[in-house]
């Protein structure tokens, strides 16, 4: 077989995997959009934005606008918490920790990034919701769900900051010392505005990651559709309506199901394209 | 060249895409229904996971035999079996009169336990307690009887069997219910009963037994004096209870027949009970 053989064959190969997996990509937003089309065309947009839930009433209602409050406040606390304690984690792992402590904080990392969240929601069921039930009933509520998305996030906040700042070129960071800035200034001062852009990736991985979750927030945060009145109140995400009724919708229901899903995608493609602009703005 | 690369991995991707979308829609039920080795049953979302179970069994045992069990709610059962594209439908509820056309086949009973912590003093609830406290209207256990402190009234989501359950018993409205939390299945039911002292939620009664049983810190309470047991529930004593049922339209054919002696044979019974139903005699 001749070299050009095999280059075509490989490229053949390769065209073919990248046509499959944009494929996968391309089919799941046409089939999610052609099965949420009959209800925004029947039902329209204007009640989806309603605050009323209850598709097998006898008036059904369609509102997700408490669910997609619940998923935007949930995601985005969590991530307002997770942020700040995951670089802070990755400078002192990077900058401060001994060596030998270093290595043990990031394999702890990796570890914690690679537990499965029905794990992190079991954990806050029985551990984190009775703590909050002595301060108010019944504890399955917003709070707990940012706590725990805040824990389940933390670890890809700190791991991509660990993995932006280790990717600092070599002479900045050298250039920094010969200057003799204090220790706390080439961290804070010097790497981590030059990691920026991989930091940033990272929260908004997390933040995809947070808005996504739907196990641990399904068993900790209450599952009750009402516009939160305060953190304590339970809520009901996006995510978790469509895992607690998915599987017994019909017509109309089923329809309102996929909307909230397309939701969930828009709100996962406006993240993922926030990364390219930060990812842009850097190498202008 | 490279455009034109680019071309057909993308026309490669939207063929995919097109054909994957239109694939699921071919309708092969009616076509293999007729069959002497096949056997497909539609229905009950609730039934459904220990009929395929059942279904694995007695595929086991007869070589060359497929059994089929797809979902979509006891009416898509009942539905599917009068116009001929299933063999057997699964009912979760008692056939009404409306049905009189077809034959029913019981298979187990369901029923629902109301279930508080373990440390709570009460007993015992009365039908209009129950109401009160799922509308609402009482919000503290001292009103019950009970010791004082917010009750944390767990309700279950739409749409799931318990629930439909409850509520035709009870008489209310999706509508009227004030849940302090929603769950989806009967282990999250009792995880969240069981870790709060003022909470009160209702699950299956095998899945309460089986949980009590490991020392999880749930207690069944009685309703309108009627113990909430398994033991109660085949009794035929209990209230809150449902029927699994198995239906035909008329005659079953000899395969059919011959699963659903099988689902109602002494064997099938540790099935059942795995499922938290209980069996009927």
């Amino acid at each position: 077989m001749s070299p050009s053989t095999k280059d075509a064959l490989l490229i053949g190969l390769l065209r073919t995997c990248a046509a499959v997996a944009a494929a996968v990509v391309v089919l799941i937003v046409v089939f999610v959009a052609r099965d949420s089309w009959p209800a925004l065309r029947d039902i329209g947009v204007a009640r989806f934005l309603s605050t009323g839930w209850s598709p097998t009433g006898a008036e059904p209602g369609f509102g997700i606008m408490p669910m997609l409050v619940a998923t935007l406040v949930t995601s985005a606390a969590a991530v307002t918490l997770a942020a700040p304690v995951g670089i802070a984690s990755a400078v002192f792992t990077h900058f401060y920790a001994p060596r030998s402590m270093a290595v043990v904080l990031r394999r702890v990392m990796e570890l914690l990034a690679g537990i499965p969240s029905v794990v992190y929601g079991l954990w806050g069921l029985v551990v984190l919701v009775p703590i909050l039930l002595r301060f108010a009933p019944p504890g399955q509520s917003l709070m707990a769900g940012t706590l725990v998305l805040t824990i389940m996030i933390l670890p890809t906040v700190a791991l991509m900051a660990d993995v932006a700042l280790a990717a600092v070129p070599a002479p900045t960071l050298q250039a920094a010392h010969a200057l003799a800035l204090p220790r706390h200034a080439i961290a804070l001062k010097v790497a981590v505005p030059a990691a920026r852009s991989g930091i940033a990736t990272g929260i908004v991985l997390a933040a995809g990651r947070a808005v996504g979750e739907t196990m641990a927030v399904l068993m900790v945060c209450g599952n009750v559709v009402k516009l939160p009145t305060s953190a304590f109140d339970p809520v009901r995400t996006l995510t978790a309506n469509i895992a607690l009724e998915m599987g017994y919708a019909l017509a109309d229901h089923r329809a309102a199901l996929f909307v909230s899903g397309l939701c969930l995608l828009l709100m996962w493609l406006a993240l993922a394209s926030s990364t390219v602009l930060v990812r842009g703005n850097q190498r202008a | 060249m490279l455009d034109h690369g680019h071309g057909r991995a993308l026309g490669a991707a939207v063929a995919l895409c097109v054909s994957l979308t239109f694939a699921g829609c071919a309708d092969e039920v009616s076509e293999r229904s007729a069959s002497s080795r096949h056997l497909v049953l539609t229905g009950s979302s609730t039934i459904a996971p220990l009929v395929a179970d059942l279904a694995r069994q007695f595929e086991s045992q007869r070589p060359g035999i497929r059994i089929d069990v797809q979902t979509g709610g006891s009416s898509r059962g009942i539905s599917d079996v009068r116009q001929g594209l299933a063999g057997i439908g699964m009912v979760s509820r008692k056939l009404g009169d409306a049905e009189a056309d077809l034959s029913g086949y019981r298979l187990a009973v369901d029923g629902v336990a109301l279930i508080v912590h373990a440390s709570n003093p009460l007993a015992d609830l009365t039908h209009a307690q129950v109401v009160d406290v799922y509308t609402g209207r009482v919000r503290d256990w001292r009103e019950l009887g009970g010791a004082a402190g917010p009750i944390t009234v767990v309700h279950k989501a739409d749409g799931r069997s318990t629930q439909e359950v409850f509520l035709g018993h009870f008489g209310l409205d999706p509508a009227e219910i004030e849940p302090s939390v929603v769950i989806g299945d009967n282990e999250q039911g009792v995880k969240s009963v069981a870790g709060n002292p003022g909470a009160i939620g209702y699950v299956s009664i095998g899945s309460a037994e089986a949980s009590a049983a490991l020392g999880v810190p749930i207690k069944p309470i009685a309703l309108d004096g009627y113990e909430a047991t398994s033991a109660s529930v085949a009794g035929g004593r209990f209230p809150l209870i449902r029927e699994l049922n198995l239906v035909s339209n008329g005659p079953l054919s000899p395969l059919a027949r011959d699963f659903v002696s099988f689902a109602r044979s002494p064997y099938a019974r540790e099935f059942i009970e795995a499922h938290y139903f209980v069996a009927v005699d």
